[in-house]
């Protein structure tokens, strides 16, 4: 007798994605299908894809999705949320969206604790559009617009965007996460599944910023970014939960 | 217009096209401060909770639009408002509505420019209005009304219009008209036309259906360039469909003045002292300014050949005219952009000179 240990979560479609090798979106993606079988909520569900590499998240996501311009998602998420409040809704962003042209959506949002669950892949680059900075380069990070490295005097330095929004009013959930070995992906899952859990109850604001490793713009092989993320990301960027309003006690923990 | 019968009162027009709202089912509204129409978002942040609707005050015009962008994905009734900068703040959100097909109505209450301007009335926006606005190959369906009447009317009409066409709807008024009291009906003249949206709407996969995406992207050979084609025929179907025009005292009129909204209102007190005068002047309003009436304007100078267009800008409605009329009659032009309002004697005075 064989016994099923592992399978292709219902929600991702069987198919192969279009990301590069040693890219997190494809893990990410896997987490997110994972907590709407988990959930059941697969027909009430709705995602937001903003620009960027995962743009194209509806190829690989069962679910209903809507695309949105640039730094958009949340206000978007917003507006579906506000109209139908019996949808799931999450968005899934790149730190370009999330932290630079979508700076204010971000914050505003938090702020109004719009309950939505935000998907943030923080890979310290622009993806899509072929490896400039990020608000979340890391200093002294070589970039196709940072060629002499990130400088704090000319770009400033990273914005910590969990750091940031955590002390937000309608935060009901903050935690940063990672992608870089299987231990840490359990942990960005048990992080996921919480997010989606918060908005099933009612609560607020649920964010989980996941770091990612963008193997082609960092220019590394896929281990060796993974490595990256662990050691010199990590440094910027701690991992760990910056608010978690269900741990006092109003029965929502997982 | 028909004559409207029924209970008149005396409102604000930026009041009476937020009822028209209400009226016309909107369930949903977000949008950002900008005088002069600031009545709109007041009314509405207590009349929308009264029949258990969403008003959300935005944290700025570009969002306001997506947010309004993602209610629409829901099928929901949604609108915003708005005046000249935070128009142009929204051109972006406008062209995705367009892209992918969202119906949505949207109010611009047209403040002077260029840059921050002022706050007195203008019809600067037209081209913005009528040539899309935002990027790429799109057409907004623009409802230009004239008093406060069809503030209601016409906002009320543009969520028809809206659902119709799977499309963002312009209502294009001006300072004055959002801001002047006038007695108006704030009832509809018939029935509101909502589809059932259920086959296309963001819901939830539900009972198993496949899953809906929607978007304004399309990889894929000549798929992007079909999507430019399908809209192209839905604007093709507005500009046969939709045109709509004011004509009055043309029969007999050796000039006409073509003006909307504000400018034809003082087209009109010129016109009445031109026949006291002897002179018969007639008037063209354009109620839709896309689609132009371009066909209705041209009949017109096939019988009246001196016309006169009247606008609050230097010059803008005026180029759809002339393409409209070609060398069938002389085509005049006055206007006084940011804010100078053209006298009675001024208008005169040029239909003197065609
Ligand atoms: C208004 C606007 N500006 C710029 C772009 C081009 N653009 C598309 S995605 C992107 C950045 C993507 O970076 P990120 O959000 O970090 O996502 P990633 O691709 O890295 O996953 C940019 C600048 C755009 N589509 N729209």
């Amino acid at each position: 007798m064989t016994t099923k240990v592992y399978e292709r979560p219902a929600s991702l479609i069987d198919k192969t994605t279009h990301y590069c090798g040693g890219c997190g979106h494809g893990t990410a993606h896997k987490l997110v299908a994972e907590a709407i079988d988990h959930f059941g909520i697969r027909d009430r569900t709705v995602g937001v894809a903003p620009a960027g590499c995962s743009v194209l998240m509806y190829e690989y996501l069962d679910v209903d999705t809507a695309e949105s311009a640039h730094g958009r998602a949340l206000a978007v998420a917003t507006g579906l949320k506000r109209a139908n409040p019996d949808l799931i809704v999450f968005t899934y962003q790149g730190d370009g969206d999330l932290a630079s042209i979508g700076l204010c959506e971000t914050i505003h949002a938090a702020n109004r604790g719009e309950k939505v669950v935000v998907i943030f892949i923080n890979n310290a680059v622009y993806g899509m559009t072929g490896g400039q900075m990020a608000p979340t380069t890391l200093i002294g990070q070589r970039t196709t617009t940072t060629p002499a490295g990130r400088s704090v005097v000319n770009e400033g330095g990273p914005l910590n965007m969990a750091e940031m929004i955590a002390p937000l009013n309608g935060v009901t959930y903050c935690e940063r996460v990672a992608l870089f070995d299987a231990k840490h992906v359990r942990k960005a899952r048990k992080a996921i599944f919480k997010a989606f859990e918060i908005q099933l109850n009612g609560g607020g604001f649920a964010i989980v910023e996941i770091l990612s490793a963008c193997v082609t713009n960092l220019k590394m092989t896929p281990l060796a970014a993974q490595e990256w993320v662990a050691d010199a990301m990590v440094k910027q960027f701690p991992l760990g939960v910056f608010k978690d309003e269900t741990a006092q006690g109003d029965g929502d923990a997982v | 217009m028909a004559e409207r019968t029924g209970n008149k009162q005396l409102v604000k027009g930026n009041v009476a096209l937020a009822e028209g709202a209400v009226q016309a089912g909107c369930k949903c509204y977000f949008g950002y401060p900008i005088t002069p129409q600031n009545a709109v978002p007041e009314y509405l942040s207590w009349r929308l909770p009264e029949v258990g609707g969403t008003f959300l005050q935005a944290e700025s015009e570009v969002a306001s639009i997506n947010m309004v962008l993602g209610a629409a994905l829901t099928g929901a009734r949604v609108m915003t408002s708005s005046s000249s900068p935070g128009i142009s703040l929204m051109q972006e959100g406008i062209s995705f509505l367009a892209g992918d097909q969202l119906p949505a109505v949207i109010v611009n209450m047209q403040r002077c420019g260029p840059g921050l301007g002022g706050i007195q009335p203008t019809q600067g926006d037209y081209f913005q209005a009528t040539r899309g606005g935002g990027h790429g190959d799109y057409r907004t369906l623009v409802l230009a009304p004239a008093n406060v009447q069809e503030l209601f009317d016409f906002t009320y009409l543009a969520f028809d219009l809206a659902d119709k066409y799977r499309n963002p709807i312009l209502v294009l008024g001006d300072a004055i008209l959002g801001q002047m009291k006038e007695p108006a009906i704030l009832e509809p003249d018939h029935p509101r036309e909502e589809p059932d949206k259920s086959g296309w709407t963001l819901t939830g996969a539900k009972d198993g259906r496949p899953l809906r995406n929607i978007r304004s992207m399309f990889l894929g050979e000549g798929v992007q360039e079909q999507l430019n084609y399908t809209l192209r025929e839905k604007y093709d179907r507005m500009e046969r469909d939709e045109v709509r025009y004011d004509q009055r005292w043309c029969d007999d009129a050796d000039c006409a003045i073509i003006a909307f909204g504000t400018a034809a209102r003082i087209a009109i007190s010129a016109i009445h002292e031109a026949r006291d005068e002897g002179i018969r002047v007639g008037l063209f309003r354009p109620q839709t300014l896309y689609p132009f009436p371009f066909d209705a304007i041209r009949s017109l100078s096939e019988r009246v050949k001196r016309l006169l267009v009247l606008e609050l800008n230097t010059g803008q409605m005026v180029e759809d005219v002339r393409a409209a009329v070609g060398d069938r009659a002389a085509v005049g032009f006055h206007g006084r952009p940011a804010g100078g309002l053209p006298s009675v004697t001024e208008v005169l005075a040029k239909i003197e000179e065609l």
